[in-house]
């Protein structure tokens, strides 16, 4: 196409325009591709729809999952959990008989395809490149990784999703984060994500789209790329995307949701079609040294404040003023002392899992240094799948029985201590290491406290019981 | 939704930078499939001490600011999450406007499509205030969503930007949805050109277990 060149976003953007704004002021009309929905941030839509006397009017673009509120101890089914948990069946039944009464395509707990939502849908081939895709849930932004535009929305959008296939949105603003050069050996996408969110903050990316480029983004494989997608919403962004091209490609082919023969081949060319245009411009760059990366750990209470592991806890009396704001106060809340180290820190359990890290690829990476090794005593280690999918996956490359073996428990899938909205959560005062994505106070259970990292700095710590520079134990 | 009228009262000082929607609603509170009971779980963990009393220290449980309609807070307010269970708590409580520095998208949006409604006030606004607060736990400020002016309690009127379609639905109490609606006809007319692929959603309906 001739014109002004355009960046990724704006390709996306522009084509899922039903109408521009009619006034200053005025929303745009935005056409969505895929619609992924789940038990937690639908009920109350489904309801809306319901006394509005409404359909759904897309339910074949419309796919469903149980993940949230779901156990993920072996061999609990749906049945059990209306003793154990009686509010969460309420809402996994909720679920069933919204998607059935409206002929919405449902991975119910236990089924084949089940899985976490961001994990599920790309799985699945349901996510492609140049697609529209939301969810009730913001880490949305995981889909992106394909170069689609995806993103969170709140439960009344949900309903408009499901009413009309369409939103009201503002036309965001775009940030391109630059990551060039080669990440180091035992440095990962997760460690990269957490470098950028420390140097952007985490409302660096607020009304902005970002877009992933460099050297160091086009060498990630797309698992690896969904996690760095995964985490755009802790800069602020609610999407991040990355150019498709032969790594998304080849990952897309023979799943269920791709086209084949000729329909593949046309997709493809509409897929390279995509990438940003040479001298498209970006409202906002930030360039990130990926070579010089370590790996990052949090130690606060939000996603930005994240160091090295081989560095110190800064120290809010000595940061120049409006740095770091809330410091002390997080500080105060996970019990650690300015200026010491992180590295060494005792923690009481490990979680393996959530949408950012629960993919075959993170569970490989844990296993090659846990395998014939023992999680130290005392600490608890919970290995979480995404999916059935990737469940099934690790089992037959033995990967569940080096877990075993080492000690930790292999769970069924879920969002599980991510969030703890089942029973996988965090004693008052525990600490853990974890490979999810929010650090705040209580996310991991009331009074918990989180370190996050990479799967391979999960497993290292789990060794020792000390948050561990993995690079020591590879 | 009602109408947004002018809001008046005390602000509730809560200043704490990048309030997480984990901290505005836990995640065990979103077990829900209406919108009840959500104001018992409004900043639980920090309204509440560990034997679960309440906490009388904790700034909303202080008797001047038990109904005072208006919140005060610092940037990047609503953080993490898209659960809309934060702006549902907050109201359920008796908020019906936050002033702060910054606000995520995610949350202002779920706020204005419920006419809760955001104003991100300048930095020196913001400190004006809140020294007037420190001052007087009574200073009052009323909000007026139609001229798009805090009036501060020294008499003074600040005016905040907001965009015109959520402004619209909240002083006329309307949720967007009927907007979208009546654009069905354009989107139907949009889906006939328009090739969403991965419209071969084909994979088997599997509802068994594995």
């Amino acid at each position: 196409m001739s014109g002004r060149p355009r960046t990724l976003f704006e390709k996306v953007w522009d084509r899922h325009l039903v109408s521009g704004p009619v006034q200053d002021g005025m929303p745009s009309v935005l056409y969505i591709d895929l619609h992924l929905i789940h038990e937690v941030t639908s009920p109350q839509a489904f309801s809306e729809l319901e006394s509005r006397g409404l359909g759904v009017r897309r339910p074949d673009q419309t796919v469903a999952t149980m993940d949230h509120s779901t156990p993920t101890e072996p061999g609990v089914s749906m049945r059990d959990l209306d003793i154990l948990d009686p509010r969460g069946a309420d809402q996994l039944d909720r679920l069933l008989s919204n998607c059935t009464r409206h002929g919405i395509e449902l991975h119910p707990l236990g089924s084949r395809y089940n899985g976490i939502v961001h994990v599920m849908g790309p799985e699945l081939g349901l996510t492609q490149p140049g697609m529209t895709v939301v969810c009730g849930d913001s880490h949305t932004s995981t889909h992106g990784a394909f170069g689609a535009l995806a993103f969170g929305i709140g439960t009344t959008e949900v309903g408009h999703v499901l009413a009309t296939q369409a939103l009201l949105m503002h036309k965001p603003k775009t940030l391109e984060i630059k990551a060039e050069g080669m990440l180091p050996a035992g440095v990962t996408a997760k460690d990269l994500i957490l470098g950028i969110i420390a140097s952007v903050g985490i409302d660096g990316g607020t009304g902005h789209v970002i877009e992933y480029t460099g050297s160091a983004i086009r060498s990630l494989d797309m698992e690896e790329r969904m996690t760095v997608c995964n985490m755009s919403i802790e800069a602020g962004s609610r999407a991040g995307m990355i150019a498709p091209d032969e790594t998304t490609f080849s990952y897309l082919k023979n799943r269920p949701g791709t086209p084949s023969g000729p329909g593949w081949r046309e997709a493809v060319a509409f897929w390279e079609s995509l990438p940003s245009d040479p001298g498209a411009s970006y409202d906002r760059s930030v360039v990130i040294d990926a070579a010089v990366l370590e790996p990052m750990v949090t130690y606060g209470t939000n996603p930005g404040m994240a160091i090295p592991v081989t560095g110190r806890i800064p120290d809010p009396n000595t940061l120049p003023p409006g740095q770091m704001k809330g410091l002390g106060k997080a500080l105060s809340y996970m019990d650690l002392t300015p200026g010491s180290q992180v590295c060494g820190r005792e923690v009481q359990a490990v979680f393996l899992g959530s949408c950012t890290n629960s993919r075959i690829s993170d569970l490989r990476a844990a296993a090659t240094i846990l395998d014939g090794k023992k999680v130290a005593p005392g600490v608890r280690m919970l290995v979480v799948p995404g999916s059935e999918q990737v469940k099934r996956q690790a089992e037959a490359e033995g990967l569940s029985e080096v877990f075993l073996a080492a000690g930790a428990e292999w769970r069924n899938p879920g969002c599980s201590m991510c969030l703890a909205m089942n029973t996988d959560r965090l004693g008052p005062g525990e600490y853990v290491l974890s490979t999810s994505n929010r650090n705040f106070e209580g996310r991991q259970g009331p009074g918990g406290r989180t370190f996050l990292g990479s799967p391979l700095t999960a497993a290292a710590t789990a060794l020792s019981g000390r948050i561990t520079d993995p690079r020591e134990v590879m | 939704m009602e109408p947004f009228v002018t809001v008046g009262g005390s602000p509730v000082p809560l200043l704490v930078d990048n309030v997480d929607t984990d901290q505005i609603i836990p995640a065990s509170f979103l077990k829900v499939v209406d919108r009840e009971g959500l104001s018992g779980g409004l900043f639980h963990g920090w309204r509440f001490l560990e034997d679960g009393t309440p906490d009388p220290g904790f700034v909303l449980h202080q008797p001047k600011h038990r109904s005072s309609p208006i919140l005060l807070t610092g940037e990047n307010f609503g953080c993490g999450s898209s659960r809309e269970h934060a702006p549902w708590a907050l109201q359920a409580w008796g908020f019906r406007v936050i002033l702060g520095l910054g606000f995520a998208d995610i949350f202002r949006g779920n706020a204005h499509r419920n006419g809760l409604l955001t104003v991100t006030l300048d930095a020196e606004t913001h400190r004006s205030l809140l020294a007037s607060i420190q001052a007087d736990g009574d200073a009052q400020v009323s909000v007026n969503l139609e001229m798009q002016e805090v009036t501060l309690p020294d008499g003074t009127a600040s005016s905040f930007e907001i965009d015109a379609f959520a402004k619209h639905c909240m002083l006329q109490g309307i949720d967007p949805m009927g907007h979208l609606l009546e654009q069905l006809p354009a989107i139907e007319a949009f889906e006939a050109g328009h090739d969403g692929r991965g419209n071969g959603f084909s994979i088997q309906k599997d509802a068994g277990t594995s």
